[in-house]
């Protein structure tokens, strides 16, 4: 992605901001000119919670260049609690693990470099979430 | 069309007049009035774009109109439609509808073929066309139990269809072994579920049904068109094992020809990895939802079977040059229709129906054929 277009994905990508719709009151992740449900022109900007669910996954054996040395990688689905759905890979276990249901938090991290002189790309990664059982 | 596979010693230029010229000499014409061509990325792939003028110069038709249409993979599908349409509007008598591509000539196929995804939210984090029908694919089995080797199914059926398909680039059968046994790409995909990456180029001639004797004693009819975007994203689709698009650009082609699924004698659906073919099956009314992978698994959508589907060894034996694959399913339809296909042949074949996808479902391209 060429330098000046990443200046407008950090909105998106550092901080997870989104759009409520004012007239539907879906959440549209990333922000958008026109609602994607009820074609409402009228947001309220909002952030999605740093956690979800893994709706559907994969593990990536044939990456592209900029990620060659991280194959095998999980890449996943996520739906926030707001109901908005991302795309993310999801690290710090083994990618096999990741299948729907699986719980993850969403962390802020490098997602790959620009070749060697260019910008660091940065976004969300999922990292599963041990949920603790509740006794008693 | 052309062979498809590696063609080192073809251009994309010359993959084109190949492909165009045989169409035009097996009507008889020296001109036409007009050039479409489905492509999706001679950009990318080969640093090639203004294809309509380069094409038309090269085919000795420098003068004639010709434009480059671009739907991703279903760019040969889409060509196709507004080839049918600017005759169906009496703009022009006499179309030739071309797709191609020329993927092997040391571009980044997977980078390339990834910019038909979406840029900022897909691409962005490092997902491929494989990962993302391999998300579908895994929603698919935890949704409706479809297995690992429903999927490899698909393969050894389009397989044992391409064998009998010399312009094949693996004209070949697999077993469902080495299909199961084939290295992972992109999990639950394996090598052996995926179509290759592929040279070739296909052409068609499309003009008015009563002008269709000047040409060939044995013409067909496009009795419908349908065609149908989804959401971009696969994030953004309510359920990822499920194409919204490839639904409504059949229901728009069916209605269009005032057919339905149980018409049809022979299809050819976009088997780019053998997930979309179940995907596409159901989507098209031919299986119930979720009931897709019956379909090569019981032998329903082989050759002899119920309803053959992918007669020329689909995407995944006959190869995927992107932007030719729509035109090409057409011509084998075409030829299925006419009663050609030799080996491939389904006896009696009288209705026919060819499907195109573009990105992870987000188009669809549909044609219905009849005998004329």
């Amino acid at each position: 992605m060429p330098s000046p277009r990443y200046t407008r994905e950090i909105p998106t990508r550092y901080r997870l901001e989104a759009n409520r719709c004012v007239s539907c009151e879906k959440v549209v992740y990333p922000a958008r000119l026109v609602c994607p449900a009820c074609q409402g022109r009228e947001f309220e900007p909002m952030r999605l919670s740093q956690r979800g669910k893994v709706i559907t996954s994969t593990v990536v054996h044939v990456p592209p260049g900029a990620w060659l040395m991280e194959a095998p990688y999980a890449v996943a689905i996520i739906e926030t609690p707001e109901g908005a759905r991302l795309m993310a890979q999801v690290v710090d276990c083994d990618p096999k693990s990741v299948v729907p249901g699986m719980e993850v938090g969403l962390e802020f991290r490098l997602l790959k470099r620009e070749g060697h002189s260019g910008i660091l790309c940065y976004g969300h990664k999922g990292v599963p979430t041990t949920v603790p059982e509740v006794t008693g | 069309m052309t062979q498809f596979g590696e063609l080192w010693k073809s251009s994309l230029r010359d993959l084109f007049v190949e492909a165009a010229s045989e169409a035009m000499r097996a009507a008889g014409v020296d001109t036409v009035d007009s050039i479409l061509v489905g492509n999706m990325s001679g950009g990318q792939f080969v640093g090639q774009e203004h294809l309509g003028p380069l094409f038309a110069d090269h085919l000795g038709l420098a003068g004639v109109a010709a434009t480059r249409i671009e739907s991703a993979c279903a760019s040969g599908g889409a060509a196709l439609r507004l080839a049918f349409i600017e005759v169906a509007s009496g703009a022009s008598d006499l179309v030739l509808a071309a797709g191609v591509e020329k993927m092997n000539d040391g571009s980044e196929v997977t980078e390339v073929l990834a910019s038909a995804a979406d840029q900022e939210t897909e691409a962005y984090h490092g997902i491929t066309f494989p990962g993302l029908y391999a998300m579908i694919a895994r929603a698919h089995m935890t949704e409706f139990g479809t297995t690992e080797e429903d999927l490899s199914w698909v393969s050894v059926k389009n397989h044992r269809h391409g064998a009998l398909n010399s312009k094949a680039q693996f004209a070949r059968e697999v077993t469902l072994e080495e299909v199961m046994n084939s290295s992972p790409v992109a999990d639950p995909l394996r090598l052996l579920h995926c179509s290759p990456v592929t040279d070739g180029a296909a052409a068609v001639l499309l003009c008015p049904l009563s002008e269709a004797h000047k040409y060939t004693d044995k013409p067909i009819r496009i009795l419908g068109s349908g065609l149908a975007t989804g959401s971009m994203a696969l994030a953004d689709r309510k359920n990822p094992a499920v194409l919204d698009a490839v639904q409504k650009s059949c229901e728009r082609a069916y209605e269009m020809a005032n057919v339905g699924p149980g018409d049809l004698d022979v299809a050819e659906v976009h088997d780019c990895f053998s997930i979309s073919e179940i995907c596409c099956v159901e989507a098209m009314g031919l299986f119930d939802r979720g009931q897709g992978g019956k379909g090569a698994r019981e032998g329903i959508t082989a050759l002899g079977g119920k309803i053959p589907v992918n007669t020329s060894g689909g995407l995944k034996s006959k190869g995927h040059p992107v932007g030719a694959t729509g035109v090409a399913q057409a011509i084998e339809i075409y030829e299925q229709l006419r009663g050609e296909s030799g080996a491939r042949q389904v006896d009696g074949a009288k209705v026919g129906l060819s499907q195109n996808m573009g990105g992870s479902g987000a188009s669809s391209v549909v044609h219905i054929f009849g005998r004329a």
